[in-house]
């Protein structure tokens, strides 16, 4: 069992590296906070807490950072992994970077938060006291609305590579096995959902692969909404412009359950058979939100406080990133998980010194789609707090997709990768 | 800009500001929303195409800025997101990169 004692024991040596590392600058009135903040899921919220909260605490806050795997795995760019265009190394960074900033580390599973006794228990490292907890846990699927693909074997068949590892490979696997003439169907599920583009995205850049590997393909996109959720025009004339007979965009087609033996997609009128068949199922927010007693909207979505990120029932628990009820007209991205995770580092330090939290956080977000190997297009804006609406809300005029499709911003796009793995994990 | 429109501006940044309410972190806090892309605090990976903000001069980032607003600066993204951030806000954007090693 870990208590926090152990834990300051533990961290001890920490502080030296952050000291040696160049870290030891004038120490303000912020930087006395102190108390430990745990935070769970390494991913672009959770790593992104985590780092600030150390740097900007100027290492007197201790923070541990417990993550189920090993390596941090990209879901934006995956895309192109699946595509063929990159590797999974591509998109893999360590953890070190963490370490180095005196972040504690902890590969493992939570099976319990008490968040009255504020500790959180751990499935092979004992119990973690908090000041704080930050939850970053991403999404869990609603198996229960796909009941053929509700058992482990299933989902090892009909993929839906949306939560990067594995699953991104073994779908770049089946896509390469594809003979050619063969049909990729992909269902997207009602809004909102995690990346908003992702699904046209990868629709555009696996049409791109038949449209240069395998001519007599097909993409059939399968969408339970009534129209293209991001970015429409963009996409649809890059379907129209570049994969004039590769690409079927089937409007207001909800799953109801799938065969998977004969990878057939069953629609309500409809059933639609493929050679390969990804499944997008519906999600909500992780497991890990509702065990904290958080208030899910829709048993679905955790309600915050977008002062602070802190939930709105549970003191002390913060949740950032998918699992939130997103605010209007904010997408479920990567981008805006960090941005969510500055928000809540920046307040805890505040709340930990007993101070109020920012009242004016901003928060942006541009998502980059690739629609063929080099060409990108974006979606950019910009949140503020509103008082009166408690909540954040595009600031009016700053909000724009691109012109058109071009490749400067496949250059960008590739580097605010490189920029934001950075910003998060080094 | 010459150097008294400048700190004209620069005088209603401040007059605008509000009197107690923000956080004394505040620039820190903005110049994070720019991170994701331009590196943590302006510190842009090398070689990977973003321009590096830490340490350029206050009065450049804030043409910069101002100029991306006013759409006289070709931009992909910049154009956009520069609209979301008031004077006082550049102001305190700039000071604060600008003060970066």
């Amino acid at each position: 069992m870990l208590n926090r004692r152990d834990f300051l024991k533990a961290a001890g040596g920490c502080a030296g590296i952050v000291t040696l590392g160049g870290c030891a600058g004038s120490v303000d009135s912020r930087s006395k906070a102190g108390g430990h903040v745990v935070v769970v899921g390494g991913g672009y919220g959770g790593a992104t807490a985590a780092k600030y909260l150390r740097m900007w605490s100027k290492g007197s806050v201790e923070v541990t950072l417990v993550e189920r795997n090993r390596e941090f795995i990209s879901c934006p760019i995956s895309n192109l992994v699946v595509a063929g265009e990159r590797t999974l190394a591509d998109i893999t960074v360590s953890y070190d970077g963490l370490k180095k900033w005196g972040v504690r580390v902890i590969h493992d599973d939570v099976v319990g938060i008490d968040a009255d006794k504020r500790r959180i228990r751990l499935a092979t490292h004992g119990e973690l006291a908090y000041d704080r907890a930050v939850l970053s846990p991403g999404i869990a699927f609603l198996w229960d609305q796909v009941p053929a693909l509700n058992n482990a074997d299933a989902q090892t068949k009909i993929l839906h590579a949306w939560k990067a590892g594995p699953q991104t490979v073994a779908l770049r696997k089946q896509l390469a096995e594809m003979k050619d003439g063969g049909v990729y169907a992909l269902t997207v599920p009602k809004a909102p959902y995690r990346c908003p583009p992702g699904p046209y995205e990868r629709a555009s850049v696996i049409a791109h692969y038949f449209k240069t590997h395998k001519p007599k393909s097909k993409v059939l996109i399968l969408d339970a909404n009534e129209d293209v959720v991001s970015k429409k025009g963009l996409f649809v004339k890059a379907w129209q412009e570049l994969y004039k007979g590769i690409v079927e965009y089937r409007p207001n087609s909800e799953l109801r359950d799938v065969d998977v033996a004969n990878r057939t997609a069953i629609l309500e009128f409809d059933k639609v058979r493929a050679d390969v068949l990804n499944v997008v199922p519906p999600h909500r927010a992780g497991d890990l939100v509702a065990q904290s007693g958080a208030k899910l909207a829709n048993n679905r979505w955790a309600e915050v406080d977008w002062l602070s990120m802190e939930s709105i029932n549970v003191k002390g628990i913060h949740v950032l990133g998918d699992s939130t009820l997103s605010a209007p007209l904010m997408p479920k991205s990567g981008f805006m998980a960090n941005q969510h995770g500055k928000v809540a580092a920046a307040a805890i330090l505040n709340l930990l010194a007993g101070e109020a939290p920012n009242p004016e956080p901003m928060m942006t977000n541009t998502c980059y789609s690739f629609v063929d190997a080099k060409n990108v297009i974006h979606v950019a804006s910009v949140h503020r707090y509103d008082a009166e609406k408690r909540t954040m809300l595009v600031v009016p005029g700053a909000s724009g997709v691109s012109a058109a499709r071009n490749e400067l911003e496949g250059t960008y796009a590739a580097g605010w990768a490189k920029n934001i793995w950075a910003d998060m994990l080094t | 800009m010459n150097r008294l429109t400048f700190a004209c501006l620069a005088a209603l940044a401040l007059a605008a500001g509000p009197a107690a309410a923000q956080d004394p972190n505040q620039a820190r806090n903005l110049a994070a929303t720019c991170a994701n892309c331009h590196g943590t605090n302006g510190h842009a990976v090398p070689g990977a195409g973003m321009a590096a903000i830490a340490g350029q001069p206050k009065e450049t980032i804030v043409q910069r800025l101002q100029e991306f607003r006013a759409g006289k600066r070709e931009a992909t993204v910049m154009h956009q997101i520069a609209k979301g951030y008031t004077d006082a806000q550049v102001e305190l954007l700039a000071a604060w990169f600008a003060a970066q090693k």
